[in-house]
C-alpha cells in the first residue's frame, strides 16, 4: 500500500438542470493507491462538508461495477482510464502523483445534468420499455427445460445480456448515440428461441424509440472502448441487421391484417 | 435557495403508459429513411455505388497505360455501352443519374445525421476527449467526405465538360484532355490530395458499410477491416498513379 | 405487554397447506382489481416481480424505486445463483429436500410453512425466469447447467455466470418495464419513502421524498408493498450497496409494523478484506468460488513467506480438517466464524493480516487452467481490478463481512406485517431464513414472494374491501406525517454542528461490527447498548449537512437514513443480547460447545422475537411467534 499524493481534481459544479456550470479546482493532499476513485471522492466531500460547503453530487451504488450507477468522464474517458472498467472499480493505482484529473458529467441531450455530475439517464428505460422484454406473464411458463438452447446460443445472449445501463456508450460516442446499449437488449433477447415471436415488433419499436432520444452511429468504436462490460459492437450490426428484416417483415404481416 | 423557485423544474410526474404512444408512419421508404438507421443503410448503399464506380472508373483509366487509341476507344465504348438496344450515350446517362442520385442521397444522409448528432450533444465536453477507438478516418468522414465531393465538380468540369480544362479541351479526345489536365502541376496535387482523403474515406467507409447493414458473421469479421485497407489502398495508388505518370512524363502525348 | 403472534399458518399437512390456503384464499373479480391501488416500494426483484404481476393480474400499481432506474436495485449484485429443486440432475433433489436444508441451515428458526412453501414454488421460479429470457448457464446438450452451493449436498443451484442476480434482476425490470410502457405501472423514481401511513391501524399509504426536487408528498393506496432490502449496511462496511437502508422497514415499524429477529445478520465468509481506512464498501466474491478453491492459512502464527514458498505440510486447511464432509463448501456462519478465528490466531495473510487464503491452484493443476478461468474469469478479473494480484497466480485474500440480513419486518403467513395492508417482501421481511441464510437462497425467496405469493395473498385482503371507501391523501393523517416528514428533513439541516452523516456511520458501524457482528458476548452488547445512545446523542446535536432540504441533497439523504439506522443498531444490540443461546448467524460467545460450535437452546428460543415500537429503541417490547416443527426433527446442525 502506498499513497499517492498532492492530486489536482477539476470537478464539474452545477446546480441544476438550467444552470451554468463551471470547473473547480480541488487539491487532495494524499490518498491510499488502494483507494477506489470513489473513495477518493467520498474523502473530499467529507472534508467539503467539514468545511461547510455542499459536498459534491455523483451517482453511485453498488461498486460493484454491476448496478450501473456511476458514471463520470475522467480525463476525457467514459469511466476513466482502465478497461473494461466502471468508475466504482476504478483504483487510484491508475494514477500518480501530483496527476491532475478532470472530472466531468456525461454529457448527452439525453441524459440532461441533474446536479454536479449527476445525470437522468430514463432515456434508457423509455427504450426498454417499448420491447426490451420478452411477454410472459407470471404463471403460464412451460418447465424450464423444454426448449434446450445450445450453449454457445445461451453464451452469446449472455454475452449481450451483460449490458449494465450505465450509459457510458453514450457518453463516449461522439454522436451521442445509443446503438450499443439498445442493440445489446436486442441481441440478448433476438438470439434466444424465447425472444423469436416478438423479434421484429421488439426490433422496430426500440430502434424507433432510441431515435427519439439519441444520436446515430457512425460506427467509431468509441461504446465498445467504454464499455465496462466489454458488449462487442457486432451486436450494433445484428441490430441493423433485424432492423432491416424487422420493416420489411412487419410490413408484410400488417398487410395481412 | 429562493432562486431555485424560478426555474423550470424537472418534470418529476411519474412514468406510465410510454409504449402507448403509436408512431405516425410514413410510405414505407420515406418511413425507413426517417430513422437514423435507415439512413445509415443508405449511406452504405450509396457507398457502396459509389465503390463501384469508382473501382471501374479506376481500371478503366488504367488504359491510359497502353497508349491513347486503347483509352479513347475505352472512352467510345462507354458511350455506345447497350447499343443497340438503347441509343448511344443513354446507358451512360442512366449510369450518371444513378450516380448523381446516390451522390445526392448519400450528402443528404450525411447532412441529417450530422444534425441529429449536434442536436443529441448540444452542450460539448468542457475538457479535452481522450479518444481510444475511433481513428483520424473516422472521426474526418465529413472532412473527407467535402474535399471529395468538391474533387468531384471539379473532375467533371474539368473532363466532362471540359470547362476547367483549359483552351486545348476537345470532346472524344479523352486521353488528350487527361494528360493535358494532369500536366499542371498544381491540378496534378489537388488531384493526388483528393484521391488521399477518398482513400482515408473509404478505410471507415467500407468497413463502416459492413456494420450498417448488419452484414456480421464471425466468419469474415475480422476480413472487414483487411477489405477496406484492400480497396482503399487499391483506388488511392492506382488513381494517383495517373498524375505521377504523367508529370514523369510516362504518359503523356506523342506529337 | 407482550403478545404472542399468531402467523396465520393454513391447516393440514405441510405439502398442502399453500395450495389449501390458494383455494381457500377470497379472490377479487378480474374486472374489478383496477379499483384497487397497491403501492409497492422498492424495485428489485421481490418488488418488481410484484409490481409486474399485479399489473398483469390488472391491479394498478404505483412503483416507488430511489435509484434512478427500476434496474439498479441491489438485487443485481447477486453472483452465485438461484436455488430450486428441479432435481435436473437426478442427485436426489427434491422439494421435502430444498426445505429441509433451508430449514437446517437456518438453524431451525425459521417457520416450516413458508419454507416449505418457498421450496414448492422454487421450480416455478425458474420456469418464468426462462420464459422471460434469463441466459441461464447451459450444458452443450442444450439443458440447464446447475452447480453446488453452501450448506447443500446436491447441486441444485442455477447460475448465469457470475451474474446471475443481474439477469434474473433485469427480467423482472424488464416484465415491469412492460407494465409501465403499457399503462398498468406508474413508476416514481428517485423518490424514498419517508413515512408509512395507518389510519384506524389499516395501511392506508406512504409518504415519500422526491430526492430531486427534495419535494414531500403523499400517496395513498389500498394495499402497500414494501421490498425494499435489508440492513447490513448498519455495519457501515457491507457488501451491500452504497444506498441501501433500512429506512422503509424502520419507517414502517415506527408506525405499528413489528420487527422480528433483528440480531439475525449474515456474515458472508468470502468478501476481500479491508484494505486500509477510507475504505467505504466491501467487495463480495462470490461463494461459488468455493466449489474450486480451498481455504487455508499458514500453520504457524505470523508466517511472513508468500504463500507460494509456504510448503503443503505449513498450511492449515482448516475448513477440510474441521468439517470434512462438507469441506470448503461449509455454510457461511459457520466458514466466517471459523475464518475469523484463523485471523484472531495471529495466522492471517496479507498486508493487514486480516485475510485467509482462498487458493485456486489445486483445482487449476486438476482441471486445467481454461476450465477455472471460464469458470471464474469475471470474478478473478474483477479481484484483480480491486486488489491488483492475480488470483491465478497467488491465492485470492478473503475475509468474512457483512452482507444479508435474515431479520426484517415481521410477517405472517401471507407476508402481511402487523399492519393489515401493509406487506414486506424480499430481504426486508424475516420470513424464511431463519438464523442464517443459505447461498442462492435470497433470489429464489424474493423471486418467491413477488411472483407466487405475493399476488395471491393480497387478494384475500383486498376481496372484501370493494366499493368500500378508503382514506385519501387529503385524510389528517397523511397531513400529520408530511409535515412530520418535513421538519424531520428540515431539522437535519438545521442542526448546524460539526460532524458529517457519514462520520457518524462510520461510528456506528465500528460499534455494531465489534460487539453485534461475528460473535457476541452479553458484555460487549451491554456496552454496545451503553455507547449507542450516547453517539445517537451526539448524532443529534452535532451533525452537520450542507446545503439545504430543497433540490439535490445526497448528504441530507444520508443523514435521514444514519438516523434509522442508529435506533436499529440499538434495537439489533438489545435482541443479540436477549437471545441467550448460539444460533445461525447470531453466535454468542457464552454458548458453544467444547469444539466452538454454536449451541442452540431449542427449549427457551424457539421463536421469532418481534419488537413493538414504543418511542425508544431502547424501551421496545419483544412479543414471540413459538416456532413448532412438526415435520423436521431438531437435529444439531453439524455439517462436520
Amino acid at each position: 500500500m502506498e499513497a499517492i499524493q498532492n492530486i489536482t481534481l477539476k470537478v464539474w459544479r452545477q446546480d441544476g438542470p438550467a444552470d451554468g456550470g463551471r470547473f473547480e479546482n480541488y487539491n487532495v493532499p494524499e490518498i491510499s493507491d488502494e483507494a477506489s476513485f470513489l473513495e477518493m471522492l467520498d474523502v473530499l466531500n467529507e472534508r467539503l462538508i467539514n468545511e461547510g460547503k455542499e459536498a459534491i453530487v455523483f451517482d453511485h451504488d453498488c461498486r460493484e461495477g454491476i448496478c450501473g450507477t456511476c458514471s463520470l468522464m475522467i480525463n476525457g474517458q467514459a469511466h476513466g482510464p482502465a478497461r473494461m472498467t466502471a468508475t466504482c472499480q476504478l483504483h487510484m493505482r491508475k494514477f500518480a502523483s501530483n496527476d491532475t484529473i478532470v472530472v466531468e458529467p456525461w454529457r448527452a441531450s439525453a441524459f440532461p445534468i441533474l446536479k454536479d455530475l449527476m445525470v437522468d439517464r430514463s432515456a434508457f428505460d423509455r427504450i426498454i420499455e417499448v420491447g426490451g422484454f420478452i411477454t410472459a406473464p407470471t404463471g403460464g411458463a412451460p418447465d424450464a427445460n423444454l426448449i434446450p438452447i445450445p450453449k454457445p446460443v445461451a453464451d452469446a445472449a449472455m454475452d449481450a445480456a451483460e449490458c449494465i445501463g450505465c450509459g457510458a456508450c453514450v457518453a463516449a460516442c461522439p454522436n451521442g448515440a445509443a446503438n450499443l446499449f439498445t442493440s445489446a437488449k436486442i441481441a440478448h433477447l433476438n438470439m434466444l428461441p424465447q425472444g423469436q415471436a416478438e423479434r421484429f415488433a421488439r426490433t422496430e419499436a426500440m430502434v424507433e424509440k432510441m431515435d427519439e432520444h439519441f444520436g446515430s452511429c457512425t460506427n467509431h468504436g468509441e461504446c465498445e472502448a467504454a464499455c465496462p462490460k466489454g458488449i462487442s459492437l457486432d451486436f450494433i450490426a445484428l441490430m441493423n441487421q433485424d432492423y432491416r428484416k424487422s420493416k420489411f417483415k412487419n410490413r408484410k404481416s400488417l398487410s395481412r391484417t | 435557495m429562493a432562486s431555485t423557485i424560478s426555474k423550470p423544474a424537472p418534470d418529476r410526474s411519474p412514468v406510465t403508459g410510454t409504449a402507448t404512444q403509436k408512431r405516425k408512419r410514413k410510405p414505407f421508404l420515406l418511413d425507413i429513411y426517417s430513422t437514423a438507421v435507415g439512413k445509415k443503410y443508405v449511406m452504405a448503399i450509396t457507398g457502396i455505388i459509389g465503390i463501384g464506380f469508382v473501382l471501374v472508373h479506376m481500371i478503366g483509366n488504367l488504359k491510359m497505360y497502353l497508349g491513347p487509341a486503347e483509352f479513347d476507344h475505352y472512352a467510345e465504348f462507354l458511350r455506345e455501352l447497350l447499343v443497340p438496344i438503347l441509343p448511344r450515350t443513354v446507358t451512360l446517362w442512366l449510369l450518371r443519374l444513378t450516380l448523381i442520385g446516390a451522390i445526392l442521397l448519400h450528402i443528404h444522409a450525411a447532412y441529417s445525421l450530422t444534425i441529429l448528432n449536434r442536436k443529441a450533444r448540444p452542450v460539448k465536453y468542457q475538457s479535452e476527449r481522450d479518444y481510444v477507438a475511433a481513428n483520424f478516418a473516422s472521426r474526418t468522414m465529413r472532412w473527407s467526405g467535402i474535399i471529395v465531393l468538391l474533387f468531384i465538380i471539379w473532375h467533371l468540369l474539368d473532363l466532362t465538360a471540359g470547362t476547367l480544362n483549359g483552351s486545348g479541351f476537345v470532346r472524344g479526345h479523352a486521353y488528350e484532355n487527361v494528360v493535358n489536365t494532369l500536366d499542371r502541376p498544381a491540378v496534378a496535387i489537388f488531384y493526388i490530395i483528393a484521391n488521399i482523403a477518398l482513400g482515408i474515406h473509404l478505410f471507415h467507409g467500407v468497413w463502416s458499410l459492413f456494420q450498417s447493414m448488419g452484414w456480421s458473421n464471425p466468419r469474415f469479421n475480422k476480413w472487414r477491416r483487411e477489405a477496406a485497407i484492400g480497396i482503399a489502398t487499391l483506388i488511392v495508388v492506382g488513381n494517383v498513379s495517373f498524375p505521377i505518370a504523367v508529370l514523369a512524363n510516362i504518359v503523356k502525348v506523342k506529337s | 405487554m407482550s403478545v404472542v403472534l399468531d402467523p396465520k399458518v393454513p391447516d393440514g399437512p405441510l405439502a398442502e397447506k399453500w395450495d389449501n390456503y390458494k383455494f381457500e384464499a377470497k379472490l377479487v373479480n378480474p374486472a374489478n382489481k383496477r379499483k384497487f391501488k397497491i403501492i409497492v416500494v422498492g424495485t428489485g426483484l421481490a418488488g418488481a416481480s410484484a409490481a409486474a404481476t399485479l399489473a398483469e393480474l390488472g391491479y394498478t400499481v404505483d412503483a416507488f424505486t430511489f435509484h434512478d432506474s427500476p434496474r439498479r436495485a441491489h438485487s443485481i449484485a447477486a453472483q452465485g445463483g438461484i436455488n430450486a429443486s428441479k432435481n435436473y440432475h437426478g442427485d436426489g433433489d427434491s422439494v421435502h429436500r430444498l426445505f429441509y436444508d433451508t430449514i437446517k441451515g437456518g438453524d431451525f428458526r425459521s417457520r416450516e410453512a413458508n419454507v416449505h412453501r418457498l421450496a414448492q414454488v422454487s421450480s416455478n421460479i425458474i420456469d418464468q425466469m426462462v420464459a422471460q429470457g434469463v441466459p441461464f448457464a447451459r450444458e452443450y446438450g442444450g439443458l440447464l447447467d446447475n452447480r453446488s452451493f453452501g450448506g447443500a449436498q446436491v447441486s441444485r443451484t442455477f447460475y448465469a455466470r457470475g451474474q446471475t442476480g443481474q439477469q434474473l434482476l433485469l427480467g423482472a425490470y424488464q416484465q415491469l418495464a412492460r407494465q409501465i410502457g403499457l399503462g398498468g405501472v406508474r413508476l416514481f423514481n428517485r423518490s424514498e419513502l419517508v413515512d408509512v401511513v395507518t389510519v384506524d391501524g389499516r395501511s392506508a399509504g406512504i409518504v415519500v421524498r422526491d430526492l430531486i426536487t427534495g419535494e414531500i408528498t403523499s400517496h395513498a393506496a389500498h394495499a402497500v408493498v414494501l421490498a425494499t432490502g435489508g440492513y447490513g449496511n448498519a455495519f457501515f462496511l457491507s457488501t451491500n450497496a452504497m444506498n441501501c437502508n433500512v429506512t422503509a422497514a424502520w419507517r414502517a415499524h415506527r408506525k405499528g409494523a413489528y420487527f422480528a429477529n433483528p440480531c439475525y445478520t449474515q456474515i458472508h465468509p468470502t468478501c476481500i478484506p479491508q484494505s486500509d481506512d477510507t475504505q467505504s464498501k466491501l467487495t463480495l466474491m462470490s461463494e461459488s468460488l468455493r466449489n474450486d478453491g480451498r481455504v487455508w492459512v499458514p500453520s504457524k502464527i505470523d508466517d511472513e513467506r508468500p504463500a507460494a514458498q509456504i510448503p503443503e505440510n505449513e498450511r492449515d486447511y482448516y475448513l477440510e480438517r474441521l468439517y470434512p464432509s462438507f469441506g470448503n463448501l461449509a455454510p457461511r456462519d459457520i466458514s466466517s466464524r471459523a475464518a475469523k478465528r484463523a485471523v484472531d490466531s495471529g495466522r492471517g495473510v496479507g498486508p493487514l493480516k486480516n485475510g485467509v487464503n482462498l487458493d485456486f491452484q489445486s483445482a487449476i493443476d486438476r482441471l486445467g487452467f481454461d476450465t477455472v478461468w471460464e469458470r471464474y474469469s469475471n470474478l478473478f478479473e474483477m479481484y484483480e481490478r480491486i486488489t491488483g494480484e492475480d488470483p491465478t497466480k497467488t491465492p485470492m485474500r478473503i475475509y468474512p463481512a457483512s452482507h444479508y440480513t435474515m431479520g426484517g419486518l415481521w410477517v405472517d403467513y401471507e407476508l402481511m406485517t402487523t399492519v393489515p395492508g401493509l406487506y414486506c417482501a424480499g430481504e426486508a421481511n424475516f420470513s424464511d431464513h431463519g438464523a442464517n441464510r443459505l447461498g442462492a437462497s435470497a433470489l429464489m425467496q424474493g423471486l418467491s414472494d413477488g411472483y407466487f405469493v405475493l399476488p395471491y395473498t393480497i387478494g384475500n385482503y383486498l376481496a372484501p374491501m370493494l366499493n368500500k371507501p378508503t382514506p385519501g391523501t387529503d385524510h389528517p393523517e397523511f397531513k400529520a406525517a408530511e409535515l412530520a416528514a418535513k421538519a424531520r428533513y428540515h431539522g437535519y439541516v438545521s442542526i448546524g454542528g460539526t460532524k458529517s452523516p457519514d462520520h457518524f456511520h462510520r461510528e456506528l458501524g465500528h460499534i455494531i461490527w465489534d460487539y453485534c457482528g461475528m460473535e457476541r458476548t452479553a458484555e460487549g452488547l451491554e456496552k454496545a447498548l451503553a455507547e449507542l445512545p450516547a453517539l445517537y446523542e451526539e448524532f443529534k446535536t452535532d451533525l452537520r449537512v450542507t446545503g439545504t432540504d430543497e433540490g439535490v441533497n445526497q448528504t441530507l439523504e444520508k443523514a435521514g437514513r444514519v438516523d434509522d439506522f442508529f435506533q436499529l443498531g440499538m434495537l439489533m444490540c438489545r435482541d443479540a443480547l436477549e437471545r441467550e443461546e448460539s444460533c445461525g448467524g447470531h453466535f454468542r460467545v457464552e454458548y458453544q460447545d467444547a469444539e466452538g460450535e454454536a449451541l442452540r437452546d431449542d427449549e427457551n428460543f424457539s421463536h421469532v422475537a418481534a419488537w413493538e415500537w414504543t418511542g425508544d429503541p431502547m424501551t421496545s417490547i419483544r412479543n414471540k411467534e413459538e416456532l413448532t416443527f412438526d415435520n423436521v426433527h431438531l437435529a444439531v446442525r453439524s455439517y462436520k
